[in-house]
């Protein structure tokens, strides 16, 4: 399946497992073997970016566990009046719907491209765009409702006054990570309804020619989008 | 092939400068990450399952362990489906995959220490503030 090209032009088989690992590494080459280098550096980027959000929610959890003001409760917080009734956490619950299925039709759009099936491609992508601005308004809504009760970044009615801070610094970060997804994903829909990756049309900013694996790896980023949502959904608004 | 041995070294020289691209290009022509749709829809299906089923935990209003373990296993769960199927992380060589999953490893072990920090705040607080306020 996978082979190393040697210096004599015969191809090897690599090994798999443990000493494929230990192969890789210590090839004295590069480590990821089958990877191209963007999508490489994606997943190194998204690493760093784990650690950011991995200690804003650490943060978070360190301010509620030691605050002796009682926390407000996201489920009251976060409810919406529907019909006369309040529904608990609906706004959150219906954000997280639209992102997963963001995530889905990026997935396909990925799929669809290494067909190099363009229209398809770039609709899925146009399609991830406008539920990532959907996803982006709701929070925009959000925000606006909370702030208009009065949850200000030192301070709000219900309780600990870390709530506030905590609540604009995750979402407002995890926010504008979608907001530059969505700017990103249209710039890349553009290139491939134009054809660039077939014509080999170069970039006006790095001026290098791309392929349809940069689709895959602006998906990894959206989808990265949304696992940390994933996370801030259970650690934030469910705990 | 005599010209190719020939030139075996300027070619290789030649080759290592085009590293990033040739051998890229070369084996991503068998190894895109092309999966039926199909596979798709299943996990993105059970993706709005196990989200519908983390916000029925608050919905019902469960509490304690309960609560907090099934929010973990669907987390875990949602998050494992996203990683390894729609990043194509379950296709991809270990040494990759290790080296982006194991390192956030180390954010439980901040995680644990800081746990025991905000112990000790919580007990300074209340030993010097009370717990009025």
């Amino acid at each position: 399946m996978a082979e190393t090209l040697t210096q004599i032009g015969k191809t090897e088989p690599r090994p798999s497992g443990w000493q494929g690992i230990a192969a890789d590494w210590s090839s004295d080459q590069r480590a990821f073997k089958n990877v191209s280098w963007g999508k490489a550096m994606m997943w190194i980027f998204l690493l760093s970016d784990t650690f950011i959000f991995g200690c804003f929610l650490l943060s978070y959890m360190t301010a509620r566990m030691s605050t002796r003001v009682p926390w407000p409760n996201p489920s009251e917080v976060f409810a919406l009046r529907i019909g006369g009734s309040d529904i608990p956490l609906i706004l959150i619950a219906i954000m997280t719907f639209v992102l997963i299925s963001s995530s889905g039709t990026m997935a396909m759009a990925v799929n669809f491209g290494y067909r190099r099936d363009r229209r398809k491609t770039a609709i899925l992508m146009l399609l991830t765009a406008a539920l990532g601005a959907t996803f982006v308004g709701m929070q925009a809504f959000e925000w606006t409702k909370l702030i208009t009760e009065g949850v200000r970044p030192w301070g709000n009615p219900w309780g600990a006054a870390q709530f506030g801070s905590s609540f604009f610094m995750i979402t407002g970060f995890h926010g504008t990570h979608v907001t530059i997804g969505v700017i990103f994903l249209i710039i890349v829909a553009r290139k491939v309804w134009r054809g660039d990756f077939d014509t080999g049309r170069r970039g006006f900013f790095t001026s290098r020619t791309g392929r349809y694996e940069n689709v895959e790896i602006m998906g990894l980023y959206w989808h990265f989008v949304d696992l940390v949502w994933v996370f801030i959904f259970a650690f934030f608004y469910l705990w | 092939m005599a010209e190719a041995t020939a030139n075996g070294l300027g070619q290789h020289a030649l080759h290592a400068g085009h590293a990033h691209e040739a051998p890229a290009a070369v084996a991503h022509a068998d190894q895109h990450q092309e999966h039926p749709i199909k596979l798709y829809l299943v996990v993105w299906a059970w993706l709005f399952i196990l989200s519908t089923c983390s916000y029925l935990v608050d919905y019902f209003g469960l509490q304690g362990y309960l609560r907090w373990s099934l929010i973990l296993i669907f987390m875990i769960l949602k998050a494992g489906l996203i990683v390894a199927v729609f990043m194509h992380m379950a296709w991809e060589r270990l040494a990759l995959a290790y080296a982006i999953i194991l390192p956030p490893i180390l954010v439980l072990v901040f995680t644990t220490m800081m746990v025991f920090e905000a112990d000790y705040t919580l007990f300074t607080r209340l030993a010097f503030f009370g717990s009025g306020h």
